[in-house]
């Protein structure tokens, strides 16, 4: 344990909490962007770089700007307050994952299966992930390709308002601004 | 300690943290923040028993990992275009207050 996996991991750790308890929500997001950056040293650290700067790429750079722009097009309901820490849910909430956290940690700390192994340092480079996406994960990596795909599609259509519904909503408030006779 | 304790250490604790905010937020994208928190807490699991596991050439745990990440940026996709349509819906995200299951 060398001080840059501490920093890392304080850095994750403190990103976490304040991404779950910020009350406002664009500070949350930044802050889960600052967790997910922290994540990403500890795939440098623990010496996966492809991993690592693709966590970079894909958490830092999409979602976390997906999440902002979440935020952004359904302000209008984030006036009300979310989740003090004293509301109702937050006790129970709380309280059940630290039981699950605390279950963890104690299973790891009290584990014998976990031997300190041959200290190498292995390496990933990035030719030999290449090759295995295709050779022995090709059936893997093309039914990504298809889920990201309909992902897509299914992302676009739910988001979008279809013009067929949206005359079908006008028509029922316009005939209820008519007086029924 | 070892150093895979202390990075098993590290993904549970932010494990129990995502658990947190995806059981005590009431906002759907607070919900999002805590199951992404939880994605990646799995993920650094991976990643730590490729590094001290016994067969790093393997590279089993990078593969998973990267697969991983893709189906997690998918679900943040969808998820995302679900509360779009929920705030559209219902005029809120306030996850207390969508309680109707029709219309």
């Amino acid at each position: 344990m060398t001080a840059d996996f501490l920093i890392l991991s304080l850095l994750t750790l403190v990103g976490a909490v304040a991404a779950v308890s910020l009350r406002n929500l664009v500070h949350c997001a930044l802050a889960l962007a600052a967790a997910l950056a922290g994540l990403a040293g500890l795939y440098l650290h623990l010496q996966a770089q492809f991993v690592g700067f693709a966590q970079l790429l894909v958490y830092v750079g999409a979602v976390a700007i997906l999440i902002v722009f979440a935020i952004l097009l359904t302000r209008g309901s984030d006036s009300e307050p979310d989740g003090p820490p004293a509301t109702r849910g937050w006790v129970p909430g709380a309280g059940l994952a630290a039981a699950a956290a605390g279950l963890v940690v104690a299973a790891i700390l009290s584990s014998r299966a976990l031997a300190p192994s041959l200290q190498s340092s292995p390496e990933a480079p990035v030719r030999a992930i290449g090759e295995q996406l295709m050779t022995r994960y090709v059936l893997a990596l093309e039914l990504i390709g298809i889920l990201l795909t309909a992902a897509l599609i299914g992302a676009v259509i739910i988001a979008m308002t279809l013009p067929s519904r949206r005359s079908a909503e006008h028509k029922p408030q316009s005939r209820t601004s008519i007086p029924d006779l | 300690m070892t150093p895979l304790h202390a990075t098993l250490l590290v993904s549970a604790l932010l494990f129990g943290v995502g658990l947190a905010g995806a059981l005590a937020r009431r906002n759907a994208i607070g919900v999002l923040i805590g199951i992404e928190l939880m994605f990646n807490a799995a993920n650094l699991n991976f990643i730590a028993f490729w590094r001290y596991g016994p067969h790093p050439e393997a590279l089993t745990g990078i593969l998973f990992v990267l697969f991983s990440i893709a189906i997690a940026a998918a679900e943040a996709a969808v998820g995302l275009a679900l509360i779009i349509a929920l705030y559209r819906h219902c005029r809120t995200v306030h996850l207390d207050k969508v309680n109707s299951l029709k219309g």
